[in-house]
């Protein structure tokens, strides 16, 4: 096997450099690593999450709880059907629509999207984080535990409780080194049919990355400034550098 | 006009082209996410028993989006060369397989045929066609393309160097076309994705790439992957701009949802030419396509995704470009499921792209949500290889930590070198063996760098 004199360089960068070969291939360690790696990510997207389990930690933090599933039938259908994905199956309609809200200012929704793992890790703390940088006047549906959901699937939520603002927290796309990363999709005046361009998003929510602290401030002020300047996307003037200074 | 075909007692009925192309397709996602696949593996196999009947001057009376409607169809029927199609004239689209399959038919006779063929008639005789089909037919064009070195003579591979990184950083970057330079790769282009659309940090990273090449004076070019009017914007202000880079599409909803038009791109093509920096051509124009993006723009027109990406191509030659690639499995399962359809998406890319004379390469590659693996992607390199695509792109280790997808390593251009003895560019391999990176052969050396190391880390770690 050769190692390359080079591996200094790695500091410098995160990218898999300096990795030695065996002939034409890599060595034994580093396919070994990509594998771990990839299963990881692997498992992020196809395990379920554990609904219970995350109820129960949120019930314990005092936040109230409901639940929710997309029309995808099961996990090849979600993966393969974006659109299944983002809407409400109809029983999860009807759940929603027995909490009998007819208005509120925040719903907080926790959707697995393609990273359970984020999802399972981060969304408790993150919320741990926010809930004393929210104001006492602000009103909220109980977070709603999304199931087979992406992004738009908390427009529906938000729509079918009149809701001002709508928080997508979702598990990202995952990278090789990154299974575990938690986005945060805000969207004023929810409904059916909005698109990405009308959506504030903070990404790679998690420990390695955006903190949860950091995060939650900026969550915290764009919830703030969205419902001041009553829109979000593209048009909204928000900083999120500054949230953090501020 | 409608399209039927008899199987026992059920009759099969095709309402027009577009349908008739759709359901003939081989089985993928995003076809079946835009309603346009078909129903069921027996009118699939229907479908395509009419499209083998279908007289190739079809495609020539009747446009899949209309003329008026759409400038890229516009680019296809008024490019279209009669005199090059006129061999092939009476044949069918069954017909065109037998004979492009045919001993008689070498690469000679297709560079010839090139301007002849409409992406239509190229993409309709793929859906006949095998995998070994796709593999045998592309490996008979050979599509040449010069700048600063020669980039597809057969018995040929290169690689793009592809050094991204999340922030941008220099040294991040330099250290990582070290590390590919090291390993032979970079002959394509050394081309950056960059994190940022800052004019400032693009200028920086293009006058990195500039100053590495002339330094120690590597026959290739660098490309910073921003969008044209950044690149146009950075010309004007005296960039060292080698290729320009565009994501391009086959309709021109499609084009116009990534911010460009067919002007625009000619208007970078020839504010690029203006600076002269080629040495050996002028091809200079890099394009990145895949399918499935049209539907994600919203862009399709009831058209499956294969026969689109196809419409790609004709909107690339037009500009004569140094490369194209398809970013095959870049786009996620909703599009191409798993390694079976990304394997059969990219040979078909590929021997579509070869057909119009078009330089192919392909970016092997998946994300993380995607039923695929490392297996799936050494297949298609090998598939590929022996398709005699003209490049690929090189990630250290596979792992693109700035787009978060797994791509091919320069490990994995080793493997196919290996595997089927393919050398790199010619000026490039000279410039390697001079740096005793590698052997005559073209092999690595062992000596952990060759003599080029000292001064290439001293340029990573003073890089900014």
């Amino acid at each position: 096997m050769i190692e390359d004199s080079w591996t200094a360089l790695r500091r410098h960068t995160a990218a898999r450099i300096a990795l030695g070969r065996s002939g034409a291939s890599l060595p034994t360690r580093e396919v070994l690593a990509f594998e771990l790696a990839h299963a990881q990510a692997r498992d992020a997207v196809l395990t379920a999450l554990d609904v219970a389990t995350l109820r129960g930690a949120l019930e314990a933090d005092g936040w109230a709880v409901s639940e929710a599933h997309s029309r995808a039938q099961d996990h090849a259908a979600y993966l393969a059907r974006p659109d299944w994905g983002r809407r409400l199956h109809v029983d999860a309609l009807a759940t929603l629509a027995a909490l009998d809200i007819k208005t509120t200012d925040l719903v907080i929704v926790v959707s697995d999207g393609l990273s359970s793992t984020a999802v399972q890790q981060n969304a408790v703390p993150l919320l741990r984080a926010l809930r004393p940088l929210l104001p006492q006047r602000l009103t909220m549906a109980p977070v709603v535990i999304a199931t087979r959901a992406r992004v738009a699937l908390a427009d529906e939520v938000g729509e079918a409780l009149g809701a001002r603002i709508a928080v997508s927290l979702i598990g990202e796309r995952p990278g090789l080194s990154s299974p575990d990363s938690l986005g945060a999709y805000l969207t004023y005046a929810p409904r059916v049919g909005r698109n990405d361009a009308e959506r504030n998003c903070i990404s790679n929510i998690r420990p390695q990355g955006l903190d949860y602290n950091a995060a939650a401030q900026q969550l915290a002020a764009l919830i703030g400034t969205a419902l001041q300047a009553r829109l979000s996307g593209v048009k909204l003037q928000f900083d999120p550098g500054r949230a953090i200074a501020g | 006009m409608s399209y039927t075909s008899r199987i026992g007692i059920r009759n099969h009925l095709f309402r027009d082209l577009r349908e008739l192309l759709a359901k003939a397709s081989p089985l993928r996602s995003g076809d079946q996410l835009a309603g346009v696949a078909a129903a069921s593996r027996e009118e699939r196999a229907a479908a395509k028993l009419a499209l083998a009947e279908l007289p190739l001057t079809v495609f020539l009376e009747q446009q899949l989006i209309p003329y008026e409607a759409d400038e890229v169809t516009r680019l296809i029927v008024d490019s279209h060369d009669a005199a090059a199609f006129a061999p092939i004239s009476a044949l069918s689209v069954g017909g065109l397989r037998d004979w492009l399959l045919s001993d008689r038919v070498d690469g000679a006779i297709l560079t010839r045929l090139a301007p002849g063929l409409t992406p239509e008639m190229v993409a309709a005789v793929s859906k006949l066609m095998r995998n070994q089909d796709l593999i045998l037919a592309a490996r008979k064009c050979s599509v040449v393309t010069r700048f600063r070195n020669t980039i597809g003579l057969p018995g040929r591979l290169a690689v793009r160097l592809q050094p991204n990184h999340p922030t941008d950083d220099p040294k991040g970057i330099a250290a990582t076309i070290l590390d590919g330079l090291l390993y032979g790769a970079g002959d394509a282009v050394i081309g950056i994705n960059p994190a940022t659309d800052d004019p400032a940090r693009l200028l920086t990273l293009w006058r990195l790439l500039d100053e590495l090449i002339a330094r120690f004076d590597i026959p290739t070019q660098s490309c910073v992957l921003t969008h044209v009017t950044r690149q146009i914007e950075a010309i004007g202000r005296g960039a060292p701009v080698d290729l320009v880079f565009q994501s391009i599409g086959g309709s021109e909803a499609l084009n116009r949802s990534f911010g460009i038009d067919l002007a625009l791109l000619g208007e970078a093509q020839q504010a690029a030419l203006s600076l002269k920096r080629g040495t050996l051509g002028d091809n200079l124009m890099y394009f990145e396509t895949g399918q499935g993006s049209a539907l994600s723009a919203n862009a399709h027109h009831g058209i499956d995704q294969q026969t689109l990406e196809a419409r790609a191509y004709a909107v690339a030659r037009a500009y004569s470009p140094l490369l194209v690639n398809t970013v095959v499995g870049f786009i996620g399962p909703e599009y191409l499921y798993d390694g079976k359809q990304i394997i059969r998406a990219a040979l078909e890319d590929h021997f579509c792209g070869k057909l119009l004379g078009l330089p192919m390469g392909v970016d092997v590659c998946y994300t993380n949500h995607a039923e695929a693996d490392q297996d799936d992607m050494d297949n298609l390199l090998l598939l590929l290889g022996a398709a005699g695509v003209n490049y690929i792109m090189g990630v250290p280790g596979a792992d693109d930590i700035m787009l978060n997808y797994q791509s091919t390593s320069f490990h994995d251009a080793l493997y196919l070198r290996e595997a089927l003895g393919l050398k790199h560019a010619p000026e490039f391999e000279s410039w390697l063996q001079h740096m005793r990176i590698v052997d005559q052969a073209g092999r690595l050396r062992d000596s952990r760098g060759g003599d080029a190391l000292p001064a290439l880390t001293a340029f990573a770690e003073a890089a900014s």
